[in-house]
């Protein structure tokens, strides 16, 4: 590295992987640690005000459901504390009226509210939660009274991308100041329901143009955030901002990482909040620096001009798909695994919208309840 | 929205959700806001500060035309451009 690492500005809480919905694009890992495994309430403080110290700006507290921890007040009230701004991003399932009035007056700065379609009948279906929909309405309309900003989030799939544009119009009849419109990434969950999930080119194509025309439709009224599919793209995206560049995460567990699917690259070694600080796992952990920067890059990333711009991709996709974390990521057009994509996307968007897996933990074995 | 949104007596405040802080680790101002964070320069902070719902344009003008001892068209251009870009950003109302 030869500019000093600049300070990280987001961490990820992922308070737990506990959940009562099984959306089946779910970014958490496949093997899930269950609630005896998570960190305690003072572990999460510590860490939290470690992350203040170091320069972190935004804490987005999330999971799963962060409201299944009981301490998710206290966690809030500790981050307000510290002077993080505080997200709680949430399917809205598990908020009650009190418990969020006690989280605006703890100082939560902002909701992030998902929505798993613009139809409630689909809606709950995907989320395999029947009345998470009217709940989550409820919820929004909570938020807006209390005049914190809400920003709704959606992933859009072949279930649910025909109305990818209605969900934005859905947003600014709830008042969400915010909007991301997030065309599936297939990671986790979503890589092993891709085949249920992948929509055609054409079916992206409109969606994409259909949500862009929003953008000019309800300017200054509602900020779109529109995450490209990826499968579809010419270049691949800026993933993470880069690789241990602005924000890391950590997992329910303590583990530092720089993206939900980091573990997913074996050999990788990363280190663990339980055990050293923030600052050393953010620094020094050798998985962090395995892909910062650009001197890792290989051809044809190390001499192309986009290189500062998205980093060479993904580095899990690279390893999913090409088989070498170090890989250009093969959605880039000057891949020359590049192909594939095409192949995959071509082949997957033929299946069945029906039969995905639904997102869940393995059953807790009987010696964990004590 | 444009900046033609504005006249003299708007009195424009940063929304709910979006505040300054002075970052000892970055060793400057930023403002705070959901999924964002901007670095801030002297005179925006200076134009932020003001922004407090009850100052209308004109007296946030003249304060920092007087502060700076700038052209008070210069200055009110720089407060219309910052201002008008935060309300596209749903960080600012009036």
């Amino acid at each position: 590295m030869t500019n000093p690492l600049p300070p990280p500005s987001g961490m990820l809480a992922e308070l737990t992987y506990r959940c009562p919905l099984s959306c089946p694009y779910c970014s958490n890992p496949l093997e899930m640690a269950g609630r005896h495994a998570e960190m305690s309430t003072q572990e999460w403080k510590r860490i939290f005000s470690q992350a203040a110290e170091i320069g972190v700006l935004h804490a987005h507290l999330s999971g799963g459901e962060p409201a299944s921890r009981r301490d998710l007040l206290e966690l809030v009230a500790h981050c307000a504390q510290v002077g993080l701004y505080t997200n709680l991003i949430t399917s809205g399932v598990g908020l009650t009226k009190k418990l969020f009035d006690d989280l605006v007056a703890a100082g939560l700065d902002h909701v992030q509210l998902s929505i798993q379609d613009a139809k409630a009948e689909s809606a709950d279906w995907i989320g395999g939660y029947p009345g998470g929909f009217a709940k989550k309405l409820e919820v929004a309309q909570w938020v807006a009274e209390s005049g914190l900003p809400l920003t709704v989030n959606a992933v859009i799939h072949r279930a649910n991308i025909s109305r990818a544009a209605a969900m934005v119009d859905f947003a600014v009849n709830l008042s969400a100041r915010r909007i991301e419109i997030a065309h599936a990434q297939y990671y986790g969950w979503a890589l092993r329901n891709r085949g249920h999930l992948m929509p055609t080119r054409e079916q992206s194509e409109r969606a994409y143009a259909e949500v862009e025309a929003r953008r000019v439709f309800y300017k200054g009224r509602i900020v779109i955030d529109h995450v490209a599919p990826d499968y579809h793209a010419k270049y691949p995206k800026a993933c993470m901002s880069g690789w241990g560049r602005l924000t890391f995460n950590v997992t329910p567990t303590g583990k530092v990482l720089p993206c939900h699917a980091a573990e997913t690259i074996p050999g990788l070694e990363f280190w663990n909040a339980r055990e050293k600080s923030l600052a050393e796992c953010w620094t020094d952990s050798p998985g962090f620096n395995a892909y910062r920067g650009t001197d890792w890059m290989k051809e044809p990333c190390r001499s192309c001009e986009r290189k500062t711009e998205d980093f060479g991709g993904c580095r899990c996709q690279a390893l999913a798909l090409a088989a070498d974390p170090a890989a250009t990521d093969p959605i880039c057009s000057k891949s020359p695994r590049h192909h594939l994509i095409g192949e995959i996307a071509a082949r997957e968007s033929s299946e069945k919208v029906e039969g995905f897996a639904p997102r869940r933990m393995a059953p807790t074995k009987v010696a964990d309840e004590v | 929205m444009s900046e033609d949104n504005f006249t003299a007596e708007s009195r424009p405040f940063l929304l709910r959700g979006v505040r300054l802080k002075h970052d000892l680790v970055r060793k400057c101002w930023v403002l705070l806001a959901p999924e964002r964070f901007l670095r801030l320069n002297g005179i925006s902070v200076d134009i932020l500060q003001r922004c407090d719902g009850s100052a209308p344009l004109t007296r946030i003008v003249d304060e920092l035309a007087d502060k700076y001892r700038a052209d008070r068209v210069v200055v009110e251009r720089d407060v219309r451009a910052l201002l008008a870009g935060l309300l596209e950003k749903r960080m600012l109302a009036l």
